[in-house]
């Protein structure tokens, strides 16, 4: 430990580290928790927002853009197993930039992180929201405000989130597989396996009705099918062995997320229209409503309810552990840094991000939410590519210890970074003005960083990994 | 339908609650402990005990 630590430029010496084990995160998790925390807060993507895909070019189209995005979160997750079974700490992606890149990347994949799942907790919030004043206008009551119910959304989970990451999760196991059956059954039960099929893809299916241009702009929303699975690196410092769980967990998210968006396209396809399909606010409860059964309409209203709760209770994971790790390395204040002495939790983090969530939850409308997380995530996918390939030059295989070494390498690395440049067009496509703004904020707080920021940084202590020397230095 | 006028006020009821106990808890722990204790957590504690990653 000693020799590794002395050899490596910026690797703390023991004194410098902290004075107690008992001073952080809780190791509690195992590979179910991570699968949970990735696919629940991805699942909410197949109950809700994937269909606008069929909106811009017809089922076909949202089919390859489910495709391809199948393939460039395949390639995601390829390369965090990798990387984040090695570089095992809170912060996830941000760790890593810091640790293979340099200080300015991580800031900004930090912020990224930290942008993208707040905003996606705004975005869940609201569509709570929206579905207790849907159940609300079912039963006969209008004007219902939904103002409370986004507030109780955001205060239980973070509470929840406050108390302990074992529970947290948990919870987020328990109604992420809820969701993910709801799925199952509703396919099952719609199959010509079991009798008579309201399916109808022989008459509902078209070709495409804008052609190869909607097949790109498909592609935006088709993100929504496995948008977040890179999160399950965020609990990183909470599982009790990284390098088996980490992989385990994501790439077996990312194959489940894999077969529930293929199955949710094919049962809404095949009982919808995509003129209505491409428009609907929930597809797989109208699904669920038009196979005219009341058992799966409730089966998939709970559904959607819970996939929507896990999708906000794993940002709010997210959100505080990158939040947190940012503030242990005095990127931001380092009163962010601290540990919760009972529960384990970054609860200052935690606390410090529920007015964020309630502000953009109360006040922003929803495509506008969505969109700024949308675009976070895809920056931070931008980087993974370039973040593998320096870590495989700095780091190669037979210089330091992996839990998993993804397959092919440069290949996903070269594949992610076209596909992320596909997308890129293709957002900018729909929204154009809010990829400037946001890159040009981006911009702003890098300069704020790199000149009034990084001087409070101790760059001795923000690395504590005991890694062996990279090489070429 | 009054259930959802009552639910309305439960909900805001039950959020300020778990606002109060979040808010005084923090403020309860803050007091009870030193921030040098607080803010001890280290990356890679663990790693630095039971791994060497070196093959």
């Amino acid at each position: 430990m000693s020799d590794i630590t002395r050899n490596t430029p910026g690797i703390a010496e023991a004194s410098e580290a902290a004075p107690t084990q008992n001073g952080g995160l809780l190791r509690v998790l195992g590979p179910a928790h991570i699968w949970a925390l990735g696919v629940g807060i991805v699942l909410v993507g197949e109950y809700m927002g994937w269909n606008f895909a069929v909106g811009k070019g017809g089922a076909y189209a949202a089919l390859i853009a489910c495709w391809f995005a199948g393939i460039l979160y395949s390639c995601v997750a390829m390369i965090d197993s990798e990387v984040t079974s090695t570089v095992a700490a809170a912060g996830g992606q941000y760790t890593q930039a810091k640790h293979i890149i340099g200080p300015l990347m991580a800031f900004n994949v930090g912020l990224y992180l930290v942008f993208a799942y707040t905003m996606l907790e705004a975005a869940n919030a609201i569509t709570v929201g929206f579905l207790v004043e849907t159940v609300a206008g079912m039963t006969g009551h209008e004007g219902l405000n939904p103002q409370p119910f986004i507030v109780l959304a955001i205060m239980f989970l973070a509470w929840l989130n406050y108390r302990g990451v074992l529970a947290t999760l948990t919870f987020n196991l328990v109604i992420t597989a809820f969701a993910f059956t709801a799925i199952l059954i509703l396919f099952l039960a719609t199959s010509p396996l079991f009798g008579e099929s309201p399916l109808k893809h022989a008459e509902l299916m078209t070709g495409l009705p804008y052609g190869w241009l909607g097949v790109l702009a498909a592609m935006h929303f088709g993100l929504w099918f496995y948008l977040g699975i890179e999160g399950t690196c965020q609990a990183a410092e909470e599982v009790r062995s990284p390098s088996r769980s980490l992989p385990f967990g994501t790439l077996a998210g990312v194959m489940t997320l894999a077969i529930a968006a293929t199955l949710t396209w094919y049962l809404c396809v095949g009982l919808m229209p995509w003129e209505y399909l491409g428009q609907s606010g929930a597809p797989l409860f109208d699904a669920a409503r038009m196979s005219g059964s009341t058992a799966l309409t409730v089966l998939l209203g709970i559904g959607t309810l819970f996939a929507t709760l896990a999708s906000a209770n794993g940002c709010i994971n997210d959100a505080s552990r990158a939040w947190f790790a940012m503030g242990r390395d005095h990127y931001l204040p380092s009163w962010f840094g601290a540990v919760h002495p009972v529960y384990r939790t970054p609860y200052r983090s935690i606390i410090f991000l529920v007015p964020i969530a309630l502000i953009f939850a109360l006040g922003a409308p929803l495509d506008q939410v969505i969109t700024f997380s949308i675009l976070s995530g895809l920056l931070e996918y931008t980087f993974m590519p370039l973040n593998v390939i320096m870590f495989r030059r700095k780091w190669p295989l037979d210089t330091i210890k992996r839990g998993y070494e993804h397959p092919f390498h440069p290949v996903p690395a070269i594949v992610l970074l076209c596909l992320c440049g596909i997308t890129f067009f293709a957002v900018f496509l729909g929204y154009g003005t809010q990829l400037v703004a946001m890159i040009a904020f981006y911009i702003v707080v890098s300069l704020w960083f790199h000149f009034r920021r990084y001087r409070f940084v101790q760059r001795a202590a923000q690395f504590t990994m005991p890694w062996p020397k990279p090489q070429g230095y | 339908m009054q259930i959802w006028d009552l639910a309305e006020y439960a909900a805001w009821a039950l959020s300020a609650l778990l606002g109060i106990y979040i808010v005084t808890d923090w403020l309860k722990t803050d007091s009870r402990y030193s921030e040098e204790e607080l803010t001890s957590s280290r990356e890679g504690q663990l790693e630095a005990i039971t791994e060497q990653h070196e093959l």
